[in-house]
């Protein structure tokens, strides 16, 4: 099987290229974490790793970036790019792929990762694979891509042989962000692109921060309490909200409750929505699609409640308990809160350094 | 503003509008309820997505095309973003392109930004909520840590944003149009101009080389059952023993 005309000699792209996401000037999680997976993947092929950070007044954040493993930073600093757009992004990384051919360009599956990679993809005219959760290098050193198959039910290896650089998305928490080394030195490179007003094609209006008053979100949390299609109603949440305030931590959700309109898509955790890897999950009501286990299967401890003894999720329970929820999770909030009134117990996450 | 085009991504299942590009088919349908404008609804894939389109049409669509060709098979999201673009091109006309954020099955989220990067058109992804103000887009647009608002010029593509809407039934009047027939056009690749060089499972820049059943990792699954008051007092000690919760 032959796959794609080959656009350029492969032989002439070189490096690994991690695409720095920011916003207010700083970095963002996804691309402290890509940093790490990309210095392992440089030294695999035996080349360098470079960060693009396309942006205004970026320098110190450029070299705070190397303290996560990069060799250098191609900066891009123009007043036009100082928040993500579209257009522009796209242009500066065009610009910057055509003049230096990197073998390799990763992108965190963000909402502006998508936004740029699916934009880029399609103008270079190269391979893009999507939420990527394991990279490996094969026999002819083309990069291999692994991310949740279209079932879910399996992992697809995603091969780009005859087009350069080969892209890839990670979602937030599939990798572990390296140990920052203040010391580390590398080299910012100050790069210029072809930019004119035309390419500003589209204004941000207004920005609105949400508010943390909304609690905790999942993807911060040590403790994640998920509910499923078990829970049956929006109004049965509140019960897993008490839960997750006892323990410090909080609500998620299944594809499943999610679809049924319970509970809003930003608490989704699975294959179509956050990975999370918190120190303990506890999945109430959730049978376990393996698109659900996609997002939480790094979980350091997991905890299943199901009806169901056949629930697949049970499979990968560290602890299980089978039995109605509806009676099982009251039960948990009462015991935690006499164990919290004896005065000699604060049911909260065990903080990692006393671990 | 006239016409929009709707953009339909690849359908999982024959006879199911994917859910995202429901959304934002109800999204093209309520402009065209407020500003009287045209929507036509694109899709690429097999005759069998027919029902789909007819679907679409009865919800309030004004007619359909569908990009159906055998060599079109195997598509990545390459391909696909350049077959939609040229087709949105041959259909002319066009001041909005909608797509769903994402298919439920790939999830990729890549066809829609691609089709504008290949039509060099503005892009606003995971909008929420579209107006149209003195002739230009205004898009509430959904980041991880906030909210945007975005202004760009038509024409231009917006996705939309997963569940931000409930997708209308199809209405008895719908249903007679699309029983009139004709409102369904099929297209090949030849019809549109589109070079297969440049399409099908042999021009895609990737490939699938093989797939793995997923092993999951093993875990130690005590599993309590019983009375639940039983059950929490002994998943609440192995929790405290094993030192994740307590202090």
């Amino acid at each position: 099987m032959t796959d794609g005309h080959p656009v350029e000699d492969k032989s002439h792209f070189h490096g690994v290229w991690v695409f720095l996401e920011h916003r207010k000037l700083g970095l963002r999680d996804v691309s402290a974490q890509l940093i790490g997976e990309g210095r392992r993947l440089a030294d695999l092929r035996g080349t360098t790793l470079t960060g693009v950070l396309p942006g205004h007044g970026v320098d110190d954040l450029a070299r705070h970036a190397i303290g996560y493993g990069l060799d250098r930073v191609i900066v891009v600093d123009d007043p036009i790019l100082e928040t993500y757009a579209s257009r522009p992004y796209s242009q500066v990384m065009a610009q910057l792929i055509r003049r230096h051919k990197p073998e390799i360009v990763l992108y965190g599956a963000s909402k502006n990762g998508r936004d740029l990679g699916g934009r880029l993809h399609a103008i270079l005219e190269t391979g893009l694979a999507a939420d990527c959760v394991k990279f490996d290098v094969d026999a002819e050193g083309n990069l291999d891509m692994i991310r949740p198959s279209f079932g879910g039910k399996s992992l697809a290896h995603i091969l780009c042989k005859k087009h350069r650089p080969q892209m890839a998305s990670v979602r937030r928490n599939v990798f572990v962000a390296p140990p920052h080394d203040p010391t580390r030195t590398g080299e910012v490179v100050r790069e210029t692109v072809t930019l004119t007003p035309a390419d500003v094609d589209a204004a941000l209006l207004e920005f609105e921060e949400f508010t943390k008053e909304g609690g905790l979100q999942p993807e911060q949390a040590d403790i994640v309490v998920s509910g499923g299609y078990g829970l049956g109603d929006s109004k049965n949440f509140a019960m897993l909200q008490e839960l997750a305030d006892l323990l410090g931590g909080a609500v998620a959700a299944s594809r499943k409750a999610v679809d049924s309109g319970w509970v809003p898509k930003m608490i989704q955790v699975g294959q179509t929505g956050m990975t999370v890897r918190p120190k303990l999950y506890i999945a109430v009501g959730i049978s376990g699609a393996v698109q659900h286990l996609a997002g939480m299967q790094e979980s350091d401890k997991i905890v299943v409640i199901n009806l169901d003894p056949k629930a697949p999720l049970f499979e990968i329970a560290d602890y299980g308990i089978v039995g109605d929820l509806f009676e099982v999770v009251p039960e948990m909030i009462r015991q935690l809160r006499a164990l919290r009134a004896t005065g000699a117990f604060v049911p909260q996450a065990v903080p990692a350094a006393a671990r | 503003m006239d016409p929009v085009t709707q953009t339909l991504k690849r359908v999982g299942v024959p006879s199911e509008i994917n859910p995202p590009d429901a959304n934002a088919l109800e999204m093209a349908l309520q402009l065209k309820d407020r500003l009287g404008t045209e929507v036509v609804v694109l899709s690429m894939g097999p005759t069998s997505f027919d029902e789909s389109l007819e679907r679409a049409v009865a919800m309030g669509a004004d007619r359909s095309v569908l990009l159906t060709d055998r060599i079109l098979g195997g598509s990545d999201t390459v391909p696909t973003a350049y077959a939609l673009s040229e087709t949105i091109q041959k259909i002319g006309g066009y001041d909005l392109l909608l797509c769903g954020e994402e298919t439920t099955d790939a999830s990729t989220g890549h066809v829609g930004p691609g089709i504008a990067g290949h039509l060099d058109v503005p892009q606003i992804t995971y909008a929420s909520e579209i107006r149209i103000v003195d002739g230009k887009v205004r898009a509430r647009r959904t980041a991880e840590d906030g909210t945007e608002w975005w202004e760009t010029t038509m024409p231009c593509l917006c996705t939309v944003n997963f569940g931000c809407n409930r997708p209308r039934e199809p209405t008895l009047t719908g249903k007679i149009r699309v029983k009139r027939g004709g409102l369904v056009t099929h297209w090949s690749c030849a019809d549109v101009g589109i070079d297969p060089k440049k399409v099908g499972l042999f021009n895609s820049p990737t490939i699938v080389a093989k797939v793995d059943t997923v092993r999951l990792p093993s875990r130690s699954g005590q599993i309590f059952s019983g009375e639940p008051e039983e059950s929490v007092r002994k998943l609440l000690a192995s929790l405290v023993a094993d030192r994740v919760i307590g202090a």
